[in-house]
């Protein structure tokens, strides 16, 4: 897959994901399975996606409910085994058991969760939380080491090391999530996997988790594949885009590219959705349709039924990414410069 | 003109073990007919307790200590639950944000409307299935004639709202209270019930108090804007106002910190720490701590809604103490 990156590429990606797919055999009532001869629905939650993540970068998925993106995020950090695809990870493949299972893979990646209220274990105190994965691994040669680096993982994401002492409920939703980022940084990962880690909060406190977010990758060299449904939050935090529609990556560019210039009929209408907070009055194409069921995909390009551009050849053949101008566009009236 | 609604020195508390909670202290505003109030703040800061007492709703223990509600110039607060069931529904409608929860599971969406139909007009059976199927086309329902003995699951959570809105117009509401009513939607879908409401607002001339976190929608939506902040109103007036200048530092703070496409910054400004608990509302201007203006009045004395300076919008900021009301 071509680069996409407005930088020269100086090494390998960080990231590497290939062809991945991720497909859910449904469960059907056990008397349709038996007498129906019916076999269960698959739904192919993700479908050939394949994208590279530069090393101290931000990238960015982005698509509404049922896209796909949380699944990438789940298959890359261990959670969901791949259908298909694989995964590279500072160059070694994550389908090899004894690399997804050594401390490289185990420590070097770790992940943020959108619910801070869910994933933190409301029974245990902070400190615990947070020195957890530095037990796990042996990361602390004593005690008084791991106190240090916990009161130092607290002050680093803006809390004070007297907080250790506390439990998960005696803080706010933005308080929570800094104590996640803290545990995620416990085992010195160069690669965090954020799935909507602001999407819970309110807006005044979103701000200050994403300046926390930004500041901690400049201090410590974070890469970040950032899962977002918001396209104005990920226009402030990341660097390339990939934007996702029932399982499949429509266009992938850098960012600036994506939001001056986008390309495929999906990533123009999921802009047009942006509010006009400046009251200026643009112009835009009204919305209409609505995401297919996931389980009955159209046939061709899934997103034909809702496409201005739309023609027989998109009813039928699957478009694939392929590079145009800065990006990677899988969308045939781009190819064939029909665009409406 | 007197305003359809008019909310005078609402006053809401929670009697809980520990003391009494204040979750909103002294609100008053008032809806124009025809007119959209978007009600914005953050989780807490008692909006949608404000839109629940305005229909009724308030949940006990929550009770209303203090304060009028006047709708179509009749006092509301304090009807017996029968007269205020007869409101509700015909004279005030209501959108939450689940619409699954709005539903009944065990109904076709045909028998929910013409139920609700029956109940506020005096139309027949027969008639309010005409015109359930009308209200399903208005508020786009695709081949609505097939959709309307469909149950609740039947539909995406799109199409179910719509289902919701048909259902709170279709007594020709004066008012309708619509809490969060597209947060549960995706964006694509957003855009669309947005574009529906104000359609149908601007046709029936139906008043809508829109209560959200979203200042998005506040944007696309409303006429004018309440800010609240920890159970008060910090600051209203004219939607281009209050997004576009202002005037309560936390109203600008809140804006600021709002990413935009279009805008590059290293850093959003933010409002430093977070609102504060019930529980835990400082005395004084309950934003005084986190306020990057504060002086020693902020700490002592609560502020009420004051004129700016500036037509019709009010702050509840003591740096404009002494301030007159101008045109």
């Amino acid at each position: 897959m071509a680069r996409t990156n407005s930088n020269p590429p100086t090494s390998l990606p960080l990231l590497q994901v290939q062809d991945l797919s991720k497909y859910f055999v449904l469960s059907i009532p056990w008397l349709s399975r038996i007498f129906g001869g019916q076999s269960p629905p698959i739904l192919r939650a993700v479908d050939g996606v394949s994208f590279d993540i530069q090393r101290g970068q931000t990238f960015a998925l982005v698509g509404e409910s049922g896209c796909g993106k949380s699944t990438v995020a789940r298959v890359i950090v261990g959670l969901y085994a791949p259908t298909r695809g694989e995964i590279v990870f500072q160059g070694r493949s994550l389908g090899d058991p004894s690399f997804r299972s050594s401390r490289v893979s185990l420590t070097r990646m770790q992940m943020i969760f959108q619910d801070p209220y869910a994933s933190l274990d409301p029974r245990w105190r902070v400190r615990d939380i947070i020195a957890e994965p530095i037990k796990a691994f042996g990361l602390a040669e004593s005690r008084s080491v791991l106190r240090e680096r916990v009161s130092d993982l607290l002050l680093q994401v803006g809390l004070s090391p007297g907080d250790g002492e506390k439990y998960p409920h005696e803080f706010s939703g933005g308080q929570r999530q800094r104590i996640s980022i803290a545990r995620a940084l416990s085992s010195h990962p160069d690669f965090l996997v954020c799935d909507e880690p602001t999407s819970a909060l309110d807006v005044s406190v979103q701000a200050q988790i994403l300046n926390l977010m930004k500041e901690l990758q400049t201090r410590l060299g974070l890469t970040y594949l950032f899962i977002s449904h918001n396209l104005a939050v990920v226009h402030h935090i990341s660097d390339h885009v990939g934007v996702m529609y029932l399982g499949r990556l429509c266009e992938v560019a850098p960012k600036r590219v994506l939001f001056s210039d986008p390309q495929h009929p999906y990533t123009r209408l999921l802009l047009d959705t942006l509010p006009d907070l400046d009251l200026s009055g643009r112009r835009r194409q009204p919305v209409t349709g609505e995401v297919p069921n996931p389980i009955h995909p159209p046939s061709g390009c899934a997103f034909h039924p809702r496409c201005p551009s739309a023609a027989d050849r998109c009813r039928v053949d699957n478009p694939n990414p392929r590079p145009s101008q800065e990006a990677l566009v899988a969308c045939h009236a781009v190819e064939e410069g029909r665009l409406k | 003109m007197a305003p359809l609604l008019k909310v005078d020195g609402l006053r809401i508390e929670f009697p809980t073990r520990r003391g009494v909670l204040v979750a909103v202290d002294d609100i008053s505003f008032s809806i124009d007919k025809g007119e959209v109030l978007g009600v914005v703040g953050e989780s807490g800061a008692g909006k949608s307790i404000t839109g629940a007492a305005v229909i009724g709703l308030l949940e006990p223990p929550g009770r209303i200590a203090r304060g009028n509600i006047r709708f179509e110039g009749r006092q509301v607060n304090g009807l017996p639950q029968e007269a205020m069931r007869r409101i509700r529904g015909a004279k005030i409608g209501a959108i939450f944000q689940d619409p699954l929860t709005s539903l009944n599971p065990l109904y076709s969406i045909g028998q929910q409307l013409v139920e609700t139909i029956t109940t506020h007009t005096d139309l027949s059976p027969a008639r309010a299935r005409a015109r359930a199927l009308e209200l399903l086309n208005e508020v786009g329902i695709p081949a609505a004639e097939r959709r309307i003995d469909s149950y609740p699951h039947e539909f995406s959570g799109g199409m179910r709202q719509r289902v919701v809105i048909a259902l709170a117009i279709c007594a020709n509401p004066r008012l309708i209270i619509a809490d969060e009513p597209t947060t549960a939607l995706d964006v694509s879908i957003q855009a669309q019930i947005i574009a529906l409401l104000r359609r149908l607002c601007h046709e029936h001339r139906t008043a809508i108090m829109l209560i959200t976190h979203d200042m998005g929608v506040i944007a696309e939506m409303s006429d004018r804007v309440a800010v609240m902040y920890a159970g008060r109103i910090a600051e209203i007036g004219p939607l281009r106002d209050v997004v576009k200048t202002p005037r309560h530092p936390y109203t600008a703070g809140l804006m600021d910190s709002i990413p935009r496409v279009g805008e590059e910054k290293e850093k959003l400004s933010h409002i430093r720490g977070s609102m504060p608990r019930l529980q835990e509302i400082p005395p004084g201007c309950p934003f005084h701590p986190r306020c990057p203006e504060t002086f020693d009045r902020c700490r002592e004395e609560r502020p009420d809604l004051m004129p700016t300076g500036h037509p019709n919008q009010d702050a509840s900021c003591w740096k404009f103490a002494g301030t007159v009301r101008h045109g």
